[in-house]
């Protein structure tokens, strides 16, 4: 007799997975915007999916080192901020709502983009920077988080995912 | 609420067979459930079920990669290599927890 005869076993469904890819492409460099492309990426790898994370245009800031630490929300032309409209672009209102949302994220143990970003890179995300928007800002290698895999353009992104599942954030 | 035999223990689990009974855990358990997923434990797996164990216990929640590698200090990678492809699930299932809430 074993042990483990009647036993249920999960299915990990470890097969299920294999060969499945994500990839997302980061475009915006407001802190609200920052976390839903870390957090479903970060999700994905804890589910065993491959996964691409490509930043190009104002995404760029999330990966540039001088930048990533600093990414604002503001609530100007944002209803679902829920003020008033004519206040929003106050002097002071950008910081204070930053600030705001640094603390409701911390208070959930969410880390902040520099640190979100090692936890990918330490669970196997692959991390791309867009050619163009390297070009456009004069930035290179060097200028950008060392976690970044390399600067590639946009049919090299094409191709590596390849079969991929994609959301464009 | 489904009961399955464990180590010849009889213990309760829910739908999937993750044990819903704290109490009804000890390293024995731990042992088979690891065998029953193809994971064969060290000493390291065991730091990491431990943690897990303790952390429920003293939270009330399963915890997350995240707050095993910060709070357990297990790095990230190295749970990737010791809990394959799911470790967030594979330790809560190893360790007796129900499955983390936690996004992150």
């Amino acid at each position: 007799m074993t042990a483990t005869q009647d036993m249920i076993v999960p299915s990990f469904d470890d097969e299920a997975t294999e060969g499945r890819k994500l990839a997302i492409i980061c475009s915006k460099g407001n802190l609200d915007m920052a976390y839903p492309g870390l957090i479903l990426g970060n999700a994905a790898l804890g589910e065993g999916v491959e996964l691409h994370l490509f930043f190009t245009f104002w995404g760029f800031d999330m990966i540039t080192k001088g930048r990533m630490e600093h990414l604002k929300f503001t609530p100007v032309g944002n209803t679902a901020a829920h003020m008033p409209m004519a206040l929003t672009p106050l002097p002071g209102m950008t910081k204070m709502a930053t600030h705001m949302m640094q603390k409701s994220m911390d208070a959930l143990d969410i880390p902040p983009v520099p640190e979100f970003l090692e936890l990918i890179k330490g669970s196997g995300g692959h991390i791309w920077a867009c050619r163009l928007s390297a070009d456009m800002n004069h930035l290179k290698k060097e200028d950008l988080w060392e976690g970044v895999d390399d600067i590639i353009n946009a049919s090299d992104f094409i191709e590596m995912t390849d079969g991929a599942q994609l959301l464009f954030i | 609420m489904p009961t399955t035999t464990i180590n010849g223990r009889d213990v309760a689990v829910d739908d999937e067979g993750f044990m819903t009974v704290y109490d009804e855990w000890d390293d024995s358990m731990g042992a088979a459930l690891a065998t029953a997923i193809g994971i064969e434990m060290t000493d390291e797996h065991w730091k990491a079920i431990h943690f897990l164990r303790e952390d429920f216990k003293a939270q009330g929640e399963t915890p997350t990669i995240r707050r095993v590698s910060t709070a357990g200090g297990i790095d990230t990678k190295q749970l990737f290599v010791l809990f394959p492809k799911k470790p967030a699930k594979k330790m809560a299932y190893i360790a007796g927890l129900p499955k983390p809430h936690g996004c992150v």
